[in-house]
């Protein structure tokens, strides 16, 4: 079972669904380059060998009895490691999209900085702009939107490469939204005068399967996340006007 | 309007006696089987009592009784749908709490058997 050593520990988790052709390599990988970072898997009850392949290449497991979806992945995966007491959590994504080469700079900018959350970003120095096209809309609308509320900017507000440290792996080890988290876990950041920095990552093609988000569920997941940031900002100025 | 009344009453007793029977079959629990048979108690007392259903449309603000009572039956249906995506929220979020749960001692236990067979091993 994974353990939190050392002054500083640190846990890699992969959230992942039907990746069996691309969670092996990225493990791989993270192992090649760091070899004393605990990796643990998600596996949110896929259909394929993700389990099967993800052991033998390494990592610890934990398979979820039924489709959680990411959130409710990415929460257990919080939920453990600040049970385990962990101190920071990086997460990459089980597609392969997610360099593990920038896993180093998104842990140093989280003990160097003191920010909450760090996110590695496709859109901040010229990094790799590597997405869909719905995704790039997307993209765009939700930097313009979320200027607006945060008073500042983000470059990529749907990277799910983030990197945690332990304040707000408390907080979101007790609530997390359950679909597409990126963006609502930003408002929610906020809501508790939490930083979040931005640091240059280049994304890559998927190694395999195809992603979730298809252009008809773009629009639900515009919607969604649109309600899931207002139903936020109301409870922000429900906790102001607070005595 | 008459038609209307006693067909709303109709379904209203058919409505209470579906939601008995369920209970009894145990197929709804007591608690969830509240909130329709509260809506078909008070369709069955309007359909029944056209004084109360007059009050109503004059607090409403409509002359028509039978649209009166059409736009009182769609409301109460909507207050009962809406308690259940309330409580369905609740089961959800308890769900994937307790799925959580159960999958991170799933892993803790095998950790826990794994241990001493490395350590017998040994």
């Amino acid at each position: 079972m994974i353990q939190a050593k050392g002054e500083r520990p640190l846990m890699i988790l992969i959230p992942a669904f039907n990746e069996e052709g691309a969670v092996g390599t990225v493990i791989r990988e993270v192992h090649s380059l760091y070899p004393d970072l605990p990796i643990l898997v998600i596996d949110d009850c896929s259909a394929d060998g993700t389990r099967t392949v993800a052991l033998e290449s390494g990592a610890d497991v934990i398979t979820v009895p039924y489709h959680l979806g990411l959130g409710g992945c990415v929460q257990a995966g919080y939920r453990l490691a600040f049970d385990l007491g962990f101190e920071y959590v990086i997460r990459l994504d089980g597609d392969g999209q997610h360099d593990p080469a920038y896993v180093g700079l998104i842990r140093d900018t989280l003990f160097r900085s003191g920010a909450q959350m760090v996110i590695g970003s496709r859109y901040v120095n010229g990094g790799g702009k590597h997405t869909s096209f719905a995704r790039g809309v997307g993209i765009v609308f939700f930097r313009w939107f979320l200027g607006l509320i945060l008073r500042k900017r983000v470059h990529d507000p749907t990277s799910g490469y983030v990197g945690v440290n332990r304040q707000a792996l408390e907080v979101f080890a007790r609530s997390f939204p359950l679909e597409y988290p990126e963006i609502e876990a930003l408002v929610v950041l906020q809501r508790l005068t939490f930083r979040f920095e931005e640091v240059p990552v280049k994304m890559r093609p998927r190694m395999a399967g195809t992603s979730t988000i298809t252009a008809v569920r773009s629009f639900y997941y515009v919607l969604h996340v649109l309600l899931g940031v207002v139903v936020n900002i109301l409870k922000y100025q429900g906790s102001k006007s607070r005595p | 309007m008459d038609r209307l009344l006693s067909i709303i009453a109709a379904f209203s007793i058919v409505l209470i006696g579906v939601v008995l029977f369920n209970i009894r079959r145990a197929h709804i629990r007591v608690e969830y089987s509240v909130s329709w048979l509260g809506a078909a108690i008070i369709l069955l007392i309007l359909s029944q009592s056209p004084w109360i259903l007059g009050q109503l449309a004059h607090f409403i603000g409509l002359n028509n009784l039978p649209v009166s009572l059409l736009l009182i039956v769609g409301a109460l249906f909507l207050v009962v749908f809406f308690r259940f995506s309330v409580i369905m929220s609740d089961l959800k979020d308890s769900n994937v709490a307790l799925t959580q749960k159960v999958a991170i001692l799933e892993y803790q236990i095998n950790a826990l058997h794994e241990k001493p067979q490395s350590s017998r091993r040994e």
